[in-house]
């Protein structure tokens, strides 16, 4: 029988193996490819998306838990990179390989939606399952900083606030501030 | 791959390919001219002055990038490279992997391939000349327009300009024009005053795709028709399938084919999580082969015998050791020992294969793309020109992904079941069938006089070989240098040096893994030079600094990291610091780490490393902090977390929790001071792993009095 949730914004039917974890569904049912892979245990954090607005290890998720519910991968985060995570991320040059990061933005927008100025212990608590054999950790902390930032003055980021007030109802760190954003964008999708 | 693989030419590597790593008799071939879809590429655009650059006429300008990016920044340094000379606006660069193909060979190496740090130090001569070929030719084409001399032209942010009557015209409207005009052979570099970018703090260009989920990793590559395989190999290394019954697997809601491979059995399926349930499903009986009851044990002690035997193949020899140690007023000894450890790539290996009667594509994250063309063409019965290899990013590379054998199953399995396939392994796989830093067993003996100088040094070091199986044209007399590299070039000023090699095979692969034998060499022999100096009762600092005297860029790096780090002031209760200097790759590093250690449960944290680094002139100082800081915390991961263990033949570690990995919680915070240079920019993906072992120990000395001398650090030997 077809699964149905609502992934990145808009509704999805899947007929798979109702055990089988989001994790592969996502990448070889649906071809959405930037959940990544890393441990199937649930250790490693790389395959991070949000279930309902919580940060989620797909790996060992059956499909048949986010019946009903709303899923977003990173490629639901924004439509057009301007998530404050994202652009933290890209300001501070924290990706290396990259292959992790998917994972690391997802735990990290998951914290920032919860906790708009987390402290650093919050941020150890929210990001210590995410790995990162890259050694990126300290600029991954000084942008969790950046994107906290980003949510508290957004205004002062960039110099156009008229395009702040285009969607009242939303969160400043989870409004886009590009022109070009669309209903995907960060929030919209969750 | 090691700083002595670069020694190593073509034909050498050709006979060790041929008698070791795929197992093949793979002939001398590599193509002589851009294979078809890379001439694709060129007829697309009209400029395509050489390998690297393509510009139209809508003033894109794409930069062939020939070596892999595995974080360490390729993608942004080379291209940095090619725009210094060709003066285009850096924003209008876009990037694309190379095919395999000649023109993209490493000049380090001969073959097509990235490792050993020489990326830009290989790339810094070709890609600036491909750079200043192309806007010579821009130049010509826009002076033969204006109908004036060329010296009159200047090129500027992808324009050239008449210098004279400020007129411009755009690189894209000189493309067609300058596609004509032949390539120069001599063409002038840029004075390095004149740098605009090189040298400049640059943005990563892949970060924006990597921020997305854009980024193509090998394991999202997506074929029409592609299926999805896993593989079951047997749990001993070494071991071979028997028999085995798919029946059972066949029968898993997806699975498609079972089929028996070199490497095991395969199971294909629809989807990668079926075929991992077909391959729980399979039954098998194994040939164990001759590692069935290898362990730990036997693997130490066969190690430990290779260190006693006399006779060693002599890595360096200068002066006497025999007459240093007898005019010696103190002798002090002492062994060290380094574990196996796995690479541990965030992605796990993967390859795609579509193996077709006339051509095969490969889609790989590769670090070795000439010998996946030459190992694929072999096994496909086909001819290397007819193999695609299409380099995707890699999720991290560390050496692991020059190995072949993950191509192999992927070609194997495709050319089996007819269709394009996929090979994951999933992190057990690759934790349990690694090629692994080699288990390494290191006899020191050191000869002081009355002041407490040493005047005698002898080092045996006993590990199995990654050239034997790699090159093994290059093991002479007995001796892997990639073994004993971090050990041999020993830069203290000491009288009498010996350092000798026994080449010990234990039955498990062993290979490149980050700085190589540097890795563990340099924990050997800074942790024992530390010995000396606390032996004769100086401050390991300036026990160093004193034997460096003519070593000026060790020198320069260990004054810039203990002045940077505050050596000799007074630090937070509980911490102690801890130093360490090597040199590899070309590069210098010296690391300062502040540590503690708890008293009660013997949990070691370091709280600070303070890195000094000289790799020649720099290219992106982002970069730099960025390897130093990757480098650092790779190296300490295996020194407080790392040890891949054997029983029965088998690995005994499988995935994160009994092989973990440093999380963002024991980061500790990391200087990095770069030192100002006009030298040849030199190696920086490897360089700073090997230092932090012996920093850290050496300051869990200073906080304990206890000698670390075996890794990874026990806390339960700390209290």
């Amino acid at each position: 029988m077809a699964i149905q949730f609502t992934l990145n914004g808009k509704a999805q039917s899947v007929d798979v193996d109702p055990q089988m974890p989001l994790l592969w569904v996502l990448r070889d049912t649906l071809n959405l490819t930037g959940t990544k892979f890393g441990c199937g245990m649930a250790l490693c954090g790389a395959c991070t998306v949000h279930i309902d607005g919580e940060a989620t290890r797909s790996c060992i998720t059956p499909v048949s838990e986010v019946a009903g519910k709303k899923v977003t991968t990173i490629e639901g985060l924004s439509a057009d990179l301007s998530h404050p995570v994202q652009k933290a991320w890209i300001e501070l040059d924290v990706p290396q390989c990259g292959y992790c990061q998917s994972g690391q933005i997802m735990s990290a927008a998951a914290l920032l939606a919860k906790k708009p100025q987390p402290t650093d212990a919050e941020v150890d608590d929210a990001m210590s399952g995410n790995i990162c054999r890259c050694g990126t950790y300290q600029r991954i902390r000084a942008a969790m900083h950046r994107a906290a930032q980003m949510h508290a003055a957004p205004t002062r980021q960039k110099a156009s606030p008229e395009k702040k007030a285009k969607k009242p109802g939303e969160t400043a760190a989870m409004t886009p501030d590009e022109p070009a954003a669309v209903g995907a964008a960060a929030g919209g999708a969750e | 791959m090691s700083s002595a693989t670069m020694k190593v030419d073509r034909r050498e590597f050709l006979k060790g390919a041929a008698a070791g790593a795929t197992g093949l008799v793979i002939g001398f071939y590599l193509p002589n001219r851009l294979e078809a879809r890379a001439a694709a590429a060129v007829e697309a655009v009209p400029f395509a002055p050489n390998a690297w650059i393509r510009i139209g006429t809508d003033d894109t300008v794409t930069l062939v990038i020939d070596k892999s990016e595995m974080g360490q920044g390729v993608v942004t340094s080379l291209s940095m490279l090619i725009v210094e000379d060709l003066e285009c606006d850096w924003k209008k660069i876009r990037t694309v992997f190379a095919p395999a193909a000649k023109e993209y060979a490493n000049p380090v190496f001969g073959m097509q391939g990235t490792g050993g740090s020489t990326s830009v130090r290989g790339m810094w001569t070709p890609l600036r000349k491909a750079g200043a070929q192309a806007r010579e030719m821009l130049i010509a084409a826009a002076a033969e327009k204006w109908g004036v001399d060329k010296a009159v032209c200047r090129a500027e942010d992808s324009q050239v300009i008449h210098t004279q009557t400020k007129e411009r015209l755009s690189y894209g409207s000189l493309a067609e024009a300058a596609g004509k005009l032949p390539v120069p052979s001599d063409v002038k570099l840029k004075d390095p005053k004149q740098f605009r970018i090189v040298g400049k703090e640059m943005k990563r260009l892949d970060s924006a795709d990597k921020t997305c989920g854009r980024a193509e990793f090998g394991i999202d590559v997506r074929q029409p028709g592609m299926l999805h395989a896993v593989v079951a190999r047997c749990p001993v290394i070494g071991g071979k399938v028997a028999s085995f019954n798919a029946v059972k697997a066949k029968a898993v809601r997806g699975v498609k084919h079972a089929v028996q491979i070199s490497s095991g059995v395969a199971v294909v399926a629809d989807n990668t999580r079926s075929a991992m349930q077909g391959r729980d499903a399979l039954e098998i009986k194994w040939e164990e082969g001759p590692n069935a009851s290898l362990t730990g044990a036997a693997i130490s002690k066969m190690l430990e015998e290779g260190a006693s035997k006399p006779g060693g193949a002599v890595a360096r020899k200068e002066g006497d050791v025999t007459a240093g140690f007898a005019s010696a007023a103190k002798k002090i000894e002492a062994v060290y020992e380094a574990p196996f450890l796995a690479h541990a790539t965030m992605e796990p290996m993967n390859c795609a294969a579509h193996v077709r009667a006339n051509g095969c594509d490969i889609w790989a994250p590769t670090q070795f793309q000439t010998v996946n063309q030459m190992t694929a063409a072999k096994i496909a019965g086909l001819k290397p020109e007819q193999v695609n290899i299409h380099t995707t990013y890699l999720g991290g590379g560390f050496g692991r992904r020059a190995e072949q054998d993950f191509v192999i199953e992927a070609v194997e399995i495709s050319q089996a079941v007819g269709v394009p396939v996929q090979v994951t392994w999933s992190r057990e796989d690759d934790m349990q069938h690694d090629f692994y830093r080699p288990a390494s067993y290191s006899r020191f003996e050191a000869g002081l006089d009355a002041e407490g100088w040493p005047v005698a040094w002898s080092n045996r070091i006993a590990c199995p070989s990654i050239m034997s199986r790699f090159f093994p044209g290059s093991v002479k007399n007995g001796l892997d240098e990639s073994s004993v590299e971090g050990a041999a070039e020993l830069p203290y000023a000491i009288p009498n040096i010996l350092v000798d090699y026994q080449l010990t095979e234990t039955g498990i692969p062993v290979g490149f893994w980050r700085s190589v034998g540097n890795s563990q060499n340099a924990f050997f022999s800074e942790s024992f030079v530390d010995e000396l100096a606390a032996a004769s009762g100086k401050d390991p600092y300036e026990f160093r600094r004193r034997l460096l005297q003519k070593a000026p860029r060790h020198l320069g790096v260990l004054e810039l990291a203990a002045t940077k780090a505050g050596w000799g002031e007074a630090l937070p209760a509980g911490r102690y610091r801890g130093i360490a200097v090597l040199s590899s790759f070309g590069s210098y590093v010296a690391e300062v780490a502040e540590v503690s250690v708890d008293k009660k449960s013997g949990q070691v944290r370091v709280h600070r490393v303070v890195c000094a680094v000289d790799c020649g002139r720099t290219v992106n100082p982002l970069t730099i902090e960025a390897q130093m800081q990757s480098a650092i915390v790779f190296g300490l991961t295996a020194a407080l977390k790392g040890a891949i263990t054997i029983n029965k033949g088998r690995v005994e570690q499988g995935n994160f929790d009994d092989y973990q990995m440093l999380r963002l919680t024991e980061m500790p915070k990391i200087e990095v001071h770069i030192v100002a240079s006009d030298q040849p920019s030199s190696g920086i993906g490897e360089p700073g792993t090997p230092p932090i072992a012996p920093a850290v120990c050496n300051a869990i000395f200073a906080a304990t009095g206890k000698r670390i001398r075996r890794l990874p650090i026990r806390p339960e030997n700390l209290v």
